[in-house]
């Protein structure tokens, strides 16, 4: 079982306190679509993705960066509980989506860096650490029911 | 994944502007990765301080950041403008070069606290392939 110190959770916990939730989801999942534009390969139904503009533009992927974003509060929630509460997500996205594990990591890279452009200083080293572990402990989640 | 000409514009534009911030950017993306991934410390064991912002930090921050002025400089040939310190990190050094690509994204963290507004999405696709390249060079001469 993952062990998080006081640090962690309260580090973890201000960063959720701090972000705005209607801004990171949507501007990490667009910022994966364009630097790695590979992963556009799981949104086929979502319109114009052919360019960085339309990616920004496209009220889908807003809507999808903020499901996202919901699952991240739904682990922080469920911290010492990760990863049977993302039981049935990693099904989904194994089974159903047919979603490449690699891909959990490069949008984690997104939003690691959408963070740090809306926290500014507050980002320390030592709050990146822990949010960094954090999303290591999802993506694990994640990756739990791919056979 | 080669460099178009719209990235070398865009890397260079953006340096242009992180540039001057150079030795806070060394100093806190190499603190960043020994805190964040604390396997990058077995590299700098010989250090007597490796807490953010050290002396031995701040210093050798400073040598990366340089290193890198020179990969922009010599964004047109990365494999020769970098080949000696590539040489240097594979034979002397022996770096896992599984590790440029996580000091690549401490620079960029640091890039995006510090540099938020500029670092628009078209200038992170520019710069995560420009050290993506650079990580590259670096592993040139391992085998």
């Amino acid at each position: 079982m993952v062990q998080w110190t006081d640090a962690e959770r309260a580090a973890i916990a201000d960063i959720f306190g701090k972000i705005d939730r209607d801004v990171v989801g949507p501007n990490a999942l667009a910022r994966c679509l364009i630097v790695y534009p590979w992963t556009r390969r799981y949104f086929g139904g979502f319109g114009n993705l052919y360019s960085a503009d339309a990616i920004l533009a496209n009220p889908k992927v807003a809507a999808h960066g903020k499901v996202v974003f919901g699952g991240l509060e739904k682990a922080v929630k469920n911290l010492d509980d990760i990863k049977i509460t993302f039981a049935p997500l990693s099904e989904l996205h194994s089974e159903k989506l047919n979603v490449d594990p690699d891909n959990f990591r490069l949008l984690a890279d997104c939003l690691t860096l959408v963070i740090a452009g809306q926290m500014r200083a507050a980002f320390t080293p030592e709050v990146q650490a822990a949010w960094q572990k954090f999303l290591a402990v999802v993506v694990s989640a994640l990756c739990r029911q791919y056979y | 994944m080669s460099l178009s000409t719209k990235d070398k514009t865009l890397v260079k534009a953006f340096w242009d502007k992180a540039s001057k911030k150079a030795d806070d950017i060394g100093s806190e993306a190499l603190s960043r990765m020994l805190i964040t991934y604390p396997a990058t410390k077995t590299y700098f064991a010989h250090w007597d301080d490796l807490k953010p912002g050290s002396a031995p930090i701040r210093k050798h921050g400073k040598v990366i950041m340089k290193g890198l002025v020179t990969a922009v400089s010599k964004i047109d040939d990365l494999e020769s403008g970098l080949s000696k310190v590539a040489e240097i990190h594979a034979t002397k050094l022996k770096v896992d070069p599984a590790n440029f690509k996580i000091l690549s994204h401490c620079i960029l963290v640091v890039l995006s606290k510090m540099f938020w507004e500029d670092f628009t999405p078209e200038t992170h696709v520019a710069m995560d392939k420009f050290l993506s390249r650079v990580s590259q060079a670096m592993s040139e001469k391992y085998r």
